[in-house]
């Protein structure tokens, strides 16, 4: 007897004519009646048909969150949403903070600190989120590095987001360095004299360069105000312009995949082998 | 790549071919236009991007006056140890203003540089040439001895250990009436010769003080 190939157990039943096939349930007939639900359902999908008819943005979003990754993709590569969300989380409890703060050298700014930590309603907690949450951001965004320069995505066509990533840890770097003399305490202000005179050893412009972050010759009556300035405005803007750039390179670009995965055997190889 | 530079294009814009060209002309309109556009929004951007820029760097340039605080009678100090006094050295913000000198008489038998000679008390600056920690004087080991990393210098502010780079900064002294007042700061290098202050860190002997010129905002007497 010839051998028969093998059959699955059981065969798909063949497609029914259009003509017969039942339509399928409309929201509306839904057993005669509208709920509030299928109400709520469809005002949001209305206006978001008004907004994107407008804007065209879904492409964008679908763009940005609709891609392919590689085979292998694994939890190392959160630790650049992390570091973002570390930072959207520091732009938020900074927000909050800075409604409380007072950068006044002469006994106003501690005393504001001391204020939001001890009295506020919920302060400290939200002190403590930005205190604690800047060292976990730093912490991430090296994880983060790391895992780009171990799993090599740092090389062509990428070498300009690793450009760009070393841009955002120095400003991470900055804002952790101005940030540290608000609270305006003994650690804070001695921090501060030494990091200032660290960045004055430089050669040549290192001089000018404390001078710049001093607002001054001395530890003086503007630089609180200076620092608190760059801690909160300056940097905070540049950071989320890079950031979006970055992110734009990551969708642009795509993932990589981790080193240990192999590329895909050729297909004919794969015929050759039935 | 020949022909290009053989064939030498008329500057007028006619000779161009240029529809629309008028008698003379070698700017065409269209380009005209996209110069004047360019220029005003450079003027524009100019006009707020660098007012504000010199208002941030503007600090560097300025000097800031000299002023003298009395430190205490003539009768406080003494030649041969050190008081130390609590002054104010940049005014309007309290405490953090305040900084810590120590005092002597001028001693004719340790205090032989040549320079020291016109100054009837001897103020150091308890800023640590390190990074700027504050130093303390400790009677036992007869050294200023700093918190941070461990710079220790002798009697005159010469540095004796760890990681300093030049000796103790130190304040201009005058008498007044029967009180001392201290002045301006000045750094020293290891022979003491004075120079306009630099901050901490910065070596002053050999090339130390080119490499780490004397800014506008701080200058000695």
């Amino acid at each position: 007897m010839p051998k028969l190939p093998k059959l699955p157990k059981k065969l798909p039943a063949p497609p029914l004519p259009a003509a017969l096939q039942a339509p399928p349930p409309r929201p509306s007939e839904g057993n005669g009646k509208r709920g509030p639900i299928e109400d709520a359902k469809e005002a949001g999908i209305s206006v978001v048909d008004w907004v994107d008819e407008r804007t065209s943005l879904s492409g964008a979003g679908r763009w940005l969150m609709f891609r392919k990754v590689p085979k292998g993709t694994n939890w190392f590569y959160t630790l650049g949403s992390a570091t973002m969300f570390a930072f959207l989380s520091q732009a938020v409890t900074g927000v909050f903070l800075a409604m409380y703060y007072r950068p006044d050298p002469a006994g106003g700014a501690y005393e504001s600190i001391r204020h939001v930590t001890n009295e506020v309603f919920l302060g400290q907690f939200v002190r403590g989120m930005h205190k604690w949450g800047s060292s976990v951001m730093v912490i991430l965004v090296f994880l983060h590095m790391g895992r780009t320069f171990f799993f090599g995505a740092y090389k062509y066509p990428r070498e300009l987001n690793w450009v760009i990533g070393v841009v955002l840890l120095i400003l991470t770097m900055v804002m952790s360095f101005t940030g540290y003399l608000l609270p305006f305490d003994q650690r804070a202000y001695w921090a501060t004299i030494v990091g200032v005179n660290i960045n004055g050893t430089g050669p040549l412009i290192g001089p000018y360069l404390s001078d710049f972050l001093r607002g001054g010759g001395e530890f003086g009556a503007t630089t609180l105000s200076r620092f608190y300035a760059i801690h909160m405005l300056l940097i905070p803007g540049l950071l989320a312009a890079l950031i979006g750039f970055h992110l734009y390179l990551v969708a642009k670009l795509g993932t990589t995949a981790p080193p240990w995965s192999k590329a895909e055997e050729r297909r004919e190889l794969h015929e050759a082998e039935v | 790549m020949s022909d290009k530079h053989a064939k030498h294009k008329s500057k007028y814009t006619a000779d161009r071919m240029i529809p629309g060209a008028f008698e003379g002309e070698t700017v065409t309109r269209r380009r005209f236009m996209t110069g004047t556009a360019h220029t005003a929004g450079g003027i524009a951007a100019a006009a707020f991007a660098l007012p504000a820029l010199g208002f941030a760097l503007g600090p560097i340039f300025k000097s800031t006056p000299h002023h003298w605080e009395t430190v205490g009678p003539t009768s406080q100090f003494n030649e041969d140890n050190y008081v130390p006094v609590t002054f104010t050295l940049t005014p309007g913000i309290g405490e953090a203003g305040k900084t810590t000198a120590y005092v002597r008489k001028f001693n004719p038998k340790i205090d032989t540089d040549a320079s020291d000679k016109d100054s009837r008390y001897i103020a150091i600056s308890s800023r640590c040439a390190h990074l700027g920690c504050p130093v303390r004087w400790v009677d036992a080991a007869e050294r200023f001895i700093c918190p941070c990393h461990g710079g220790v210098y002798d009697l005159l502010g010469r540095r004796v250990g760890g990681p300093p780079v030049r000796p103790l900064d130190r304040f201009y002294t005058r008498v007044e009436g029967e009180s001392v007042q201290v002045g301006p700061r000045f750094s020293v290098n290891s022979e003491l010769k004075r120079f306009s202050p630099r901050d901490p860190g910065e070596p002053l002997d050999g090339v130390g003080q080119y490499l780490y010129p004397s800014r506008p905002s701080a200058q000695k007497l």
